[in-house]
């Protein structure tokens, strides 16, 4: 099997599994119960936390942990938007967030919110510039993804990130579900509020996540209960969930210098290979991309027919974001880049992970050339 | 980055004239012990100061580590240069090229070799002169520069140093003796803990528990906050004692107002016999003077009685607000806040008295056991040394 949808989940490492099974049988008591038994398993979620602040550099109490991506980037927007909305009711976003953070803005604008989405250019990049026009003195919350989902794009957030620290006013939000263990991104440096992180993209488990919560930011929460992460998050801690998470965590990082220069190997061997197929397009841009994704339409050829080729040789890619992949329709981010429908409902994504070898992208790259030929001689 | 050199300079060590140099090796074998996680970083000890040649470990890391060091007073980063003077020309304007985010400068030159041709004074003014013509963005100002370049040319070689960085102060640790604390739990004795080891002292904690009235969280957040205490001394030992059955007898048999008096001075009692045997010379608390009915002066008039051991009580005139921010700085206070019962809050009478006497204290304790159940106690203690390993308990392989 060669497993190259890494965007739209990972498998987990085997040490991540092993955790999650020991912490299910033996710490299953509620860190909340008072006995002994709840008292060791909140003494592992405050030592899971206090090692995840100390992997990404920031302190204990400000990690929320989540249930993923999504859960994460709602609480960050939504809990943002309505703890700031006397402040203001201005928010700066951009037109290709994932649907998690898009759809929640829509639902802010049913809520009377005024959103600007900030358009891409044909590499699928937000300006700068653009934004600052779009700045005004009552936004209180920007809000966008680091490395875009579907084409790889890295977004200026560092430039942004220095602006809006003179903005003390604007909160500023950061989806890095994507971005996190690819692109190096430093939470303080960069001047960001809240950051979202995605368990299930880093081989840890799924239902997972962390919302970064700077010291002094408020949210209001999007679940009434208990009261646990910090008032922000109520209903049990998923307690095998997180230690498997912060292992992977770890692991990820551990790992993460020569894993983003072998990304980047691959991501050129993939370039190279692809420039040999007759009638692919690349849409990741060369420059200023994440190492880890490759998007590239096949002309003639549908993506969904191309998927399914592949996997006959169990190949795995996917067409577009596989939480947008049941609707029908060309992708949002390639229209957006002012890429054709035609050519848009023709790309694939690939998506590599540190375990990717170059012989998977040798033995991927001749079955793709097999089935090109194959497949535009059948349609033609 | 370009420096590649740290040097660490003492503070009060300085003054202690014969014995300095005790003093400084101990400083060196602190910071050797504390720089063990970078390989490859090297430590030299000089007459004045300590250099660290940092050979690629990032100057940031080993900068926040030390400066937790007791003992320490400032940390300059620095590049070595030749005595040639087109040398530390060169240096001085890496130096400041670095700096950026600096607009004003002074150059501070000083020969340690006193034979080099060219005096501080005339350094000064070359090496200045040189900055002004390569950095348009830089001015002097003499008297309250953005970025002080100091230069010092000793014999073989010329230091240049780059922004100093303010150290934590104090003396080495251990430097002083020994020293028994008792720690509660609360938001004060760890700061405690902290400002007397501080001051050189090695300490060991002695905390009270009494279970079942107190849990297991009581004690992991004792754990807890032995664990942060321990980055500033490198070792901690926590005695815990078995508590209940004193409290319990003192419910029994002592009036309501004076149990606090009553238990406060047992306390002190086994804190005693536990210093005298571990050879700690004094014990500390974190009392603050009037801060709750035990720290009244009629309270510890009537609680120290019990014992001719100095009692150091370095919060003794600060106010509570101030003990927090000392709190926040060394990372306890969110540990402190946890809302689990401790062996203070258990029995706690409705009004205590304030003003309790030894008379009164005295008569009580007749119709307790005082002596059988300090020795209980103190047998019953269970010794817990926390070094840097016990951070690897039961629970790290699961993550």
């Amino acid at each position: 099997m060669i497993y190259l949808d890494n965007s739209a989940t990972t498998k987990p490492y085997p040490e991540v599994m092993d955790t999650y099974q020991t912490v299910s049988e033996q710490y299953f008591a509620n860190p909340s119960s008072l006995h002994s038994l709840g008292g060791k398993s909140e003494h592992l979620l405050t030592r899971s936390r206090e090692q995840a602040a100390a992997l990404l550099g920031i302190e204990p109490n400000e990690i929320v942990f989540t249930s993923g991506g999504t859960e994460g980037n709602n609480l960050a927007i939504k809990g943002a938007a309505f703890a700031y909305r006397n402040r203001g009711r201005h928010l700066i976003t951009t037109a290709i967030e994932h649907a998690s953070a898009g759809n929640a803005f829509a639902q802010l604008e049913e809520l009377g919110f005024e959103v600007t989405y900030l358009p891409v250019n044909t590499d699928g990049r937000v300006s700068f510039n653009e934004f600052v026009n779009a700045y005004r003195e009552d936004t209180i919350l920007v809000s966008m993804m680091h490395v875009n989902n579907e084409v790889g794009t890295i977004q200026p957030i560092k430039q942004i990130g220095k602006f809006l620290k003179q903005k003390p006013k604007t909160v500023f939000h950061v989806d890095n579900v994507q971005g996190f263990s690819k692109v190096p991104l430093h939470l303080m440096e960069s001047g960001i509020d809240l950051c979202t992180i995605s368990g299930h993209k880093i081989h840890g488990p799924k239902g997972t996540g962390i919302l970064y919560v700077r010291k002094g930011t408020q949210l209001s929460p999007l679940f009434a209960g208990g009261g646990q992460e910090h008032q922000l998050r109520s209903g049990t801690e998923n307690l095998p969930g997180i230690c498997g998470m912060v292992k992977a965590l770890r692991m990820t990082l551990e790992n993460e210098r020569e894993g983003i220069d072998h990304l980047t190997k691959l991501q050129k061997q993939l370039f190279d290979g692809l420039a040999h197929i007759d009638g692919a397009v690349i849409h990741t841009p060369q420059q200023l991309s994440a190492p880890s994704i490759v998007n590239v339409s096949l002309l003639g050829i549908k993506s969904e027919v191309l998927v399914h080729a592949l996997e006959k040789n169990e190949i795995y890619v996917s067409t577009k974001s596989a939480c947008s992949s049941k609707e029908s329709g060309a992708s949002g981010i390639l229209t957006a880049m002012g890429i054709s429908d035609q050519e848009a409902e023709q790309a694939i994504r690939i998506s590599m992970a540190y375990e990717t070898t170059e012989s998977d992208l040798d033995v991927f790259l001749q079955t793709l050339t097999e089935k090109v030929g194959q497949l535009k001689t059948v349609m033609r | 980055m370009i420096y590649d050199y740290l040097v660490v300079r003492f503070g009060e060590i300085t003054l202690k004239g014969k014995n300095k140099k005790q003093f400084v090796v101990k400083l060196e074998n602190d910071v050797r012990e504390k720089l063990r996680r970078f390989p490859q970083a090297e430590i030299k000890r000089h007459f004045d100061d300590l250099e660290i040649k940092l050979n690629n470990e990032k100057s940031a890391d080993v900068l926040a580590v030390l400066k937790k060091v007791f003992g320490i007073q400032n940390i300059s980063p620095a590049i070595k240069v030749g005595t040639d003077l087109n040398e530390i020309r060169a240096g001085v304007l890496r130096v400041a090229e670095q700096e950026k985010g600096a607009q004003t400068f002074k150059i501070a030159a000083r020969r340690k070799d006193k034979r080099y041709p060219i005096h501080g004074s005339e350094l000064n003014q070359e090496l200045g002169g040189d900055v002004l013509k390569h950095c348009d963005w830089l001015s002097v100002d003499v008297h309250n520069p953005d970025l002080m370049i100091r230069v010092e040319v000793g014999y073989h070689e010329a230091r240049i140093y780059g922004k100093e960085v303010i150290g934590v102060g104090g003396l080495p640790v251990g430097t002083s003796g020994k020293v028994m604390l008792l720690l509660s739990g609360g938001i004060d004795s760890p700061v405690a803990a902290y400002l007397t080891a501080k001051r050189g002292a090695l300490i060991e904690a002695i905390h009270f528990q009494s279970p079942p009235y107190t849990s297991d969280r009581a004690k992991q957040k004792v754990m807890d906050l032995s664990n942060k205490l321990r980055e500033f001394g490198g070792k901690f030992v926590l005695h815990l004692v078995p508590f209940t059955n004193a409290q319990v007898a003192i419910r029994d048999a002592v009036p309501e107002d004076y149990r606090i008096t009553i238990m406060r001075r047992l306390m002190f009692r086994i804190a005693e016999k536990t210093a005298v045997k571990r050879g700690a010379l004094a014990l500390a608390t974190g009392e603050s003077l009037g801060q709750v009915a035990s720290q009244t002066l009629e309270s510890m008039n009537t609680i120290n009685a019990v014992t001719n051991l100095p009692i150091l009580r370095p919060l003794i005139t600060m106010d509570k607000i101030d003990i927090a921010k000392i709190a926040k700085q060394i990372d306890t206070y969110e540990i402190s806040i946890r809302p689990y019962e401790d062996c203070c809050t258990i029995f706690l009478p409705k009004a205590p008295r304030t003003r309790p006497d030894r008379i009164h204290a005295e008569r009580f304790e007749r119709k307790l056991a005082v002596d059988a159940l300090v020795n209980e106690a103190v047998e019953g203690i269970e010794t817990i040394v926390i070094d840097n390993d016990s951070n690897q308990d039961a629970v790290s392989e699961l993550l």
